[in-house]
């Protein structure tokens, strides 16, 4: 714009300087007296007067429209701002403060019973949908929730269930210590907390991270967590404990309250550092004490230990995981059943050929009588393939073997799909 | 007794900021431009550069401009993107179409803020762009900081991207 009001005067000006010089009758052809020196004195006095009022008058205009510019700018500015704040959310109320999201996996499996003891298994379950809503009261308190509806129908006599896995406040209490209070996923293993269908491979979650550490694993309570150093975390929390009997062998998964009513006569607490100042490694372990795993419901029970330790590595296309963990279960019940020694391990190569397509293979162990020589020790086998056609959407289809030894094992296909966003 | 004061010493002298605000876009902005930074910008977004930009985000941008700041080869972008819940402010400076600094400004999620350690986003410094809108080298991530470490490597794309409309590609940014 200036630099068209420029073009624009710069003319103006020379067009009126010589039309000032023209009209002078300077070149007369004899030379003027002082009489008519003076009459052209005055007259090019006047014009340059008018000229300067002409110079004047478009400077004035020149600046009106460089304001107006200005302002269209502004104008233009302050509406992009309205439009974006209303298209994106970024305001300050309440509402765009707050996050919803949703995650869910379908699963189909395919399994024939490796003998006759055991059961074939042909289902098509919708695993679970989960709701998640988060809200951000200020930069240093924060609300996590998420809702989930398990296998599709829940009800009396039904198979699914609706089920708050987590509804909890994180309180920074300075720049080392985030408090946290509610119902939280307990910080052990690797898919606990980060179980999104897409971020893990295999249609069906490990064993080890089902039958050991009964994931997904919640507990009310509260705790902190935070740094050390850069890379080094830690997770410390008081919390409800789990509720186990000699009718389930005292197996941790049946041992869940999901904190409904739950039982809290003997609480329980879990630790966990993690290490992961290397990009692509993390090693972290956790302890978890618990008071009595039975709620003092069984007086041949106490007090239980859980200890596990993982690793998950990345290099490129490459990815490993590796997970162990082990339960040690107090007194003469859990003694009586080999189920003192709860232990588990798997370990899990992966193989990303782009950014669509996975592969993957598992060699899983456990066992949940292993304090005992009976030979209860279980395996499982998995080979499989995850794609994405988004990466938020993932397809899984694998194919496992498992040899337990009282030859109820299975052996077939399955297939998933599942999304988050 | 002793080991409670052990630890209690360990966790008062840990890093500071483990969560919140780490740098402030203006403290960024004079760390980039080492000084003064130059006025800011605006980037109107057309319709290409908004489907390119979708394609790299894997969702639309819903904004219409983008601001930034640019002396000579170099331009800055401070740019939020959400990787699970809430947005992560991440600043990215790129200096002749290579990225030579990432940083993590805000994070506001409730995992994944060990992306804010140099040990993670120093390994951008050097990248460039593919023809399909790809870093030209992989980074590792975090496990565990799945979504954090897509949200951030997301945004070093999308400034190399922008880096690379006109007038920027080639010609010193002109004030």
């Amino acid at each position: 714009m200036q630099q068209q009001l420029k073009k624009q005067i710069i003319p103006t000006l020379l067009t009126l300087a010589v039309s000032a010089i023209i009209a002078t009758p300077t070149w007369a052809a004899k030379a003027p007296g002082a009489e008519e020196m003076w009459q052209l004195i005055l007259e090019q006095r006047e014009t340059i007067k008018r000229q300067n009022e002409k110079i004047d008058r478009l400077s004035d205009q020149y600046k009106q429209l460089d304001s107006k510019t200005k302002e269209t700018a502004e104008a233009i500015a302050a509406t992009a701002d309205a439009v974006e704040q209303a298209a994106t959310g970024s305001g300050e109320d309440w509402y765009n403060r707050s996050s919803f999201g949703s995650y869910g996996e379908l699963h189909y499996n395919n399994l024939e019973a490796n003998n006759s003891a055991g059961s074939d298994k042909d289902e098509i379950d919708l695993h679970r949908f989960v709701l998640f809503l988060s809200h951000e009261f200020n930069e240093d308190m924060r609300f996590f929730s998420e809702l989930e509806v398990e296998h599709s129908i829940a009800g009396e006599g039904k198979s699914g269930e609706v089920e708050l896995e987590q509804m909890y406040i994180d309180f920074d209490i300075n720049g080392q210590i985030t408090a946290r209070s509610g119902i939280f996923m307990l910080p052990i293993g690797i898919l606990n907390e980060t179980h999104e269908p897409n971020t893990f491979y295999g249609v069906e979650r490990n064993p080890i991270e089902s039958n050991i550490i009964p994931s997904t694993w919640w507990e009310g309570g509260a705790g902190i967590h935070g740094e050390f150093a850069p890379g080094l975390g830690y997770d410390l929390y008081i919390h409800s404990g789990l509720e186990t009997n000699s009718g389930s062998k005292y197996a941790p998964r049946k041992g869940r309250q999901k904190v409904g009513k739950a039982n809290a006569k003997d609480l329980a607490g879990t630790a966990r550092i993690k290490w992961t100042a290397i990009p692509g490694l993390e090693l972290a372990g956790s302890v978890q004490y618990q008071s009595n795993i039975t709620q003092s419901t069984d007086n041949t029970a106490g007090k239980a230990m859980l200890y596990t330790a993982h690793t998950v590595f990345q290099n490129g296309p490459f990815g490993l995981r590796a997970l162990y963990a082990l339960w040690d279960l107090n007194g003469g019940g859990p003694e009586s059943l080999g189920a003192n020694e709860q232990n588990g391990f798997y370990i899990e190569p992966s193989w990303k050929i782009n950014h669509q397509l996975g592969l993957f293979a598992r060699y899983n162990q456990w066992d949940n009588q292993a304090g005992n020589s009976s030979d209860s020790e279980k395996e499982q086998m998995d080979i499989g393939i995850n794609y994405w056609p988004h990466e938020d959407i993932v397809i899984k289809a694998d194919y496992i073997k498992q040899r337990f030894n009282d030859k109820k094992g299975q052996k077939g296909f399955n297939l998933g799909f599942g999304y988050r966003f | 007794m002793k080991v409670w004061f052990t630890l209690g010493l360990l966790l008062l002298s840990s890093t500071p900021h483990a969560k919140g605000i780490y740098q402030t876009p203006e403290a960024f902005l004079q760390e980039s431009f080492q000084g003064e930074p130059p006025a800011p910008r605006v980037i109107w977004l057309n319709r290409a550069i908004k489907k390119s930009m979708a394609d790299i985000l894997s969702h639309p941008y819903r904004g219409l401009r983008l601001r930034y700041w640019g002396k000579d080869q170099c331009t800055v972008w401070i740019l939020n993107e959400i990787g699970k819940e809430r947005p992560i402010t991440i600043g990215v400076v790129v200096q002749a179409g290579k990225l030579k600094q990432v940083s993590i400004l805000a994070f506001r999620e409730s995992r994944g803020s060990e992306v804010r350690h140099p040990a993670f986003t120093d390994q951008f410094q050097g990248a460039r762009l593919n023809n399909d809108h790809h870093l030209d080298r992989p980074i590792d991530g975090i496990s565990g900081a799945t979504l954090s470490v897509r949200a951030v490597e997301k945004i070093a794309r999308i400034a190399l991207f922008l880096h690379q409309q006109p007038p920027f590609t080639d010609a010193p940014t002109q004030q």
